[in-house]
């Protein structure tokens, strides 16, 4: 119940900051510090969210086969390979680390 | 064959956004494998992607949910990365000039990738052929391979074993690459990154993400004026 609870509400949060876009008139959103928040929160909670979910075990900090999958990942994005491929590389190589360590 | 005033081909326009579109909807394979390792039910996966439709928060919501988030701190993390949206959304009312009826039902489509083809578009003929054909192809497609990655994932069972837990950190990262192209930017990411790991062992689940967001408007605010003279990264 609690997880169709958050799911609603996300949904509808998504949906009305989309429309709020096309329907706002101009010069609302246009301040400039509104508008480069807005460019730098992304940033700030894509960050926060890639560590935790490579580095976080429930509320401890560990290092496991997850961390060589980020790195495989960042060297494919380094080597500007598709979207899929990066995503890929994290997968097979966390997987391939976890099967030598057991 | 169809021109537009400035020139561009129909054809050459939804090729540009079918390839976009394809692409990017391949990758709600990853959506759904992760959703379903991170215990969310086939329908609650599909759900997401038919509804909340904009990649980085359905990733956050179900990774959230899986750490044991409250289904507030986790909703409202996935909301805050949607915001930008809301500025794709008045460069786009600007761009395409759709009709006020219609602009409801358009919402739902503006995401990174309409908003990125639209732009790149030499006519308002062209921008509104680019962002329907990239929305449709990218809708259906997302939704289709969201199901299929479900599906998949239920099958294999402990996706753990698969390395597919990793998935999601990637798919963040991929997002997260190219914001990262100037210094306070890249300020901010590091900041984020102190503060979410930082905080987890103190703070209930989902606080830490939302405490790590603060790292913008503090990082913002140092920098003054600095940060908001600079012309450039303001593009988004």
């Amino acid at each position: 119940m609690n997880v169709w609870l958050a799911i609603v509400a996300t949904a509808v949060g998504a949906y009305a900051v989309k429309l709020a876009g096309l329907l706002v008139p101009e010069g609302v959103l246009e301040r400039p510090v509104v508008r480069r928040l807005a460019a730098l929160l992304p940033a700030a909670l894509l960050a926060a969210l890639t560590a935790q979910q490579t580095f976080a075990d429930g509320r401890v900090l560990v290092l496991d086969a997850r961390a060589a999958g980020l790195a495989a990942a960042a060297v494919a994005l380094v080597l500007r390979a598709p979207f899929l491929l990066v995503v890929a590389a994290a997968v097979v190589v966390t997987a391939g680390v976890r099967a030598m360590t057991g | 064959m169809d021109r537009g005033a400035e020139g561009k081909p129909d054809a050459a326009v939804v090729r540009d956004a079918l390839g976009v579109g394809i692409a990017v909807g391949l990758s709600g394979f990853a959506f759904g494998v992760t959703s379903a390792g991170s215990g969310m039910t086939l329908a609650q996966t599909c759900v997401l992607s038919l509804l909340v439709f904009t990649g980085a928060s359905q990733f956050a919501l179900v990774g959230a949910l899986a750490a044991g988030s409250n289904p507030f701190t986790a909703a409202a993390g996935a909301f805050f990365l949607s915001v930008r949206n809301a500025f794709y959304g008045l460069r786009l009312s600007q761009l395409l000039a759709l009709p006020r009826v219609v602009r409801p039902f358009a919402a739902q489509w503006v995401i990174d990738e309409t908003t990125a083809v639209s732009l790149a578009q030499p006519s308002r003929r062209a921008a509104r052929l680019g962002f329907t054909v990239t929305g449709l192809s990218l809708y259906v497609l997302w939704n289709v391979t969201t199901l299929l990655g479900a599906l998949g994932a239920e099958a294999i069972g402990d996706t753990g074993a698969w390395g597919l837990d990793a998935a999601g950190p990637a798919v963040f990262l991929a997002l997260l690459a190219p914001m990262l192209r100037t210094a306070t930017e890249r300020v901010v990411a590091g900041l984020a990154v102190l503060l979410g790991l930082g905080l987890l062992p103190v703070l209930p689940a989902g606080v830490p993400v939302l405490a790590a967001a603060l790292a913008a408007p503090l990082v913002l605010f140092l920098t003054g004026g600095r940060g908001s003279a600079r012309p450039g990264g303001e593009g988004r």
